[in-house]
């Protein structure tokens, strides 16, 4: 893998930046349980970055220990060159990670256009008491945000179903919700934990579309976890290839495409 | 028109007025119930306490004055000043903001993601513990809890709608304090409504109740939030405390009309806030009007004890989800 200095030009032309988040020797244990061991890695400003492995390798943890739902024992988390202190997820969330979940995490009795708005909960400042009774300042803030997240809905194509409860939504829109409620907050970073499990294809192609415009247009740095190897190797700009908790391999597509060591995870090695 | 007719309206003029009351306690519980999942089974006991608190830092009541007695052998009862009622009002808001933050720190924080019943039970001790350091911190006597709202029947009311009757009727009784307490409880329930929608407190509050990875994941707090729902029960609490305390004084059975409160949740919905506010007058109205019409002539009267709960029953049968619940579909 070649050594990046600084910053560089992609051959589709956007810029990636310096490192945004480094991951530092980190080991998260289980009780006995060895779940990520000795892993680093970096995430840079820009770029997409996969995150993929057999079942069980270690991903989903991984990006629990990016977004704070779990504490490494060992290992150390650096982000926007700063070392950061063991932290709940919400804190993390305030500091401009945002993320979805493998089993969408919605909140189901409200509608869309609530669920997004929830997102821009960081952006909100005024009192409680100025926004219960929409005085000056809050009825401002309360009408940027809306501004905000209309765009992203407009984005997202989901305006038709912006005042429908999200428990009535099939799937695939539900994932489309969830994505749009984690770019409401504007992030720095995305997490996408396997943001096209259970998609069809043509659902697939609409997010991997989604995924590549928010990238490009918001300049949103994204790391994804993802299962469907065609669509990472498509999307990403570097990949880590993990396998029972162990990092086996760190490049871009094409290198981990070549490495020994992840066909043999994947198809499987001969034992003699 | 006829004095019969005049009477049964007058019936259920107060039977809303009744029932506004029930609500006032149910609503305490829908706010629980609807941000954390939590059956608070201690909503009526904190009633209690907002109230015991309430007059006990007006009359300048020293708390656990017993205890520190028996422990120091000196005879210190009183401070000898008296607080006004308003001031009272706010000591004991912020008593119960103490409590909230409390009973979030040392139970639920503790019990994060366990079963509902486990939760429930929680509740109870919390309910027979409240009681406890209730009777402890004020000492268990009945006391007179007067912040100044009006009494008694309303002479305006009668003098208004004498006209309607004929000479042997002289308008409708309806307590002042009743009014009040409408007027009270229908600005609470504006000022919740409009906090739950429009706020971003409100709408965190709304999200920790639906999914509470999702919600940490957006950046709320879960222990704030439960700590702000508290207290807000505890509000609730101690508005339902100085209204069911004023008009029949500050004693055990207040904690009992926390009861009463079931029925109306079977009716409206647990986690309806209009739910609450609609099955209170039912049951308030229904009770009322049954005691009049069928109770006192043919049932040898005081069905009001039972009348709410068959309600619920017959209602539990058709409508489990109660009137505005929400009913609760799985995709299989």
């Amino acid at each position: 893998m070649k050594d990046i200095a600084d910053s560089y030009v992609t051959e589709d032309g956007r810029t990636i930046g310096k490192v945004l988040m480094d991951m530092k020797n980190i080991t998260l244990r289980f009780g006995g349980v060895e779940a990520i061991k000795d892993i680093s890695f970096d995430i840079r400003e820009g770029e997409i970055r996969a995150i993929i492995g057999p079942n069980g390798a270690g991903k989903s943890s991984m990006l629990n220990v990016i977004s704070g739902f779990y504490n490494p024992q060992v290992g150390e988390v650096w982000f926007r060159g700063e070392k950061r202190p063991p932290m709940k997820p919400y804190q993390v969330a305030r500091q401009g990670i945002a993320r979805t979940f493998q089993n969408i995490a919605l909140f189901e009795g409200m509608s869309v256009l609530d669920n997004v708005m929830t997102g821009r909960l960081r952006q909100m400042q005024t009192g409680m008491f100025a926004q219960a009774l929409w005085w000056g300042k809050a009825q401002r803030e309360e009408t940027e945000n809306r501004e905000a997240v209309e765009k992203i809905i407009d984005f997202l194509e989901i305006q038709a179903i912006r005042k429908t409860p999200v428990g009535r939504l099939p799937y695939g829109l539900k994932k489309r919700v969830e994505l749009a409620r984690a770019l409401a907050a504007e992030p720095e970073l995305l997490l996408l934990d396997e943001p096209m499990a259970g998609m069809n294809v043509e659902e697939k192609e609409d997010m991997s579309r989604y995924i590549l415009d928010v990238n490009d247009e918001f300049g949103t740095t994204v790391a994804l976890i993802e299962h469907d190897m065609g669509v990472v190797m498509d999307l990403s700009d570097r990949v880590v290839v993990m396998d029972y908790g162990r990092k086996i391999g760190d490049g871009t597509p094409d290198e981990v495409r070549g490495n020994q060591d992840v066909i043999d995870a994947y198809l499987g090695v001969q034992h003699d | 028109m006829s004095a019969d007719f005049l009477y049964g309206i007058e019936v259920v003029i107060n039977g809303l007025m009744a029932g506004v009351l029930y609500a006032l306690v149910a609503l305490g519980f829908v706010l629980i119930f609807k941000a954390s999942g939590i059956f608070n089974y201690a909503q009526g006991v904190m009633a209690l306490f907002a109230a015991l608190t309430l007059t006990g830092i007006m009359s300048g009541q020293v708390p656990f004055s017993h205890l520190i007695n028996a422990i120091f052998g000196t005879e210190i009862h009183h401070f000898g000043w008296h607080v006004p009622a308003l001031l009272a009002i706010i000591l004991t808001l912020l008593v119960m903001i103490v409590f909230a933050w409390a009973v979030q720190r040392f139970v639920f924080k503790h019990l994060v993601g366990q079963e509902p019943i486990i939760l429930f039970m929680a509740t109870i001790g919390l309910a027979y513990f409240l009681e406890g350091v209730g009777d402890l911190m004020w000492g268990s006597d009945i006391k007179k809890l007067d912040v100044g709202l009006p009494q008694g029947g309303s002479i305006w009311v009668e003098d208004a709608t004498a006209f309607l009757g004929g000479d042997d009727f002289y308008g409708f009784f309806i307590d002042k304090l009743d009014m009040v307490a409408t007027v009270v409880a229908a600005i609470l329930v504006i000022g919740l409504v409009a906090f739950a929608q429009y706020t971003k407190q409100g709408r965190a509050m709304r999200a920790v109740a639906d999914d509470h990875q999702a919600a940490l994941s957006v950046g709320i707090s879960l222990n704030f939030i439960w700590v702000l729902v508290w207290s807000l029960a505890g509000l609730v609490a101690l508005v339902a405390g100085i209204m069911w305390g004023a008009k029949s004084g500050v004693q055990f059975s207040l904690s009992l009309i926390a009861l009463k409160a079931l029925p109306v949740l079977m009716l409206g919905g647990f986690t309806s806030i209009p739910g609450a506010i609609v099955g209170g007058l039912i049951i308030g109205v229904g009770e009322k009007l049954f005691e009049y019409t069928i109770g006192a002539p043919y049932l040898g009267g005081a069905t009001e004890n039972w009348f709410a709960y068959v309600l619920a029953l017959i209602f539990l049968v058709f409508r489990p989800q109660g009137l505005f619940g929400e009913r609760i579909i799985e995709r299989v």
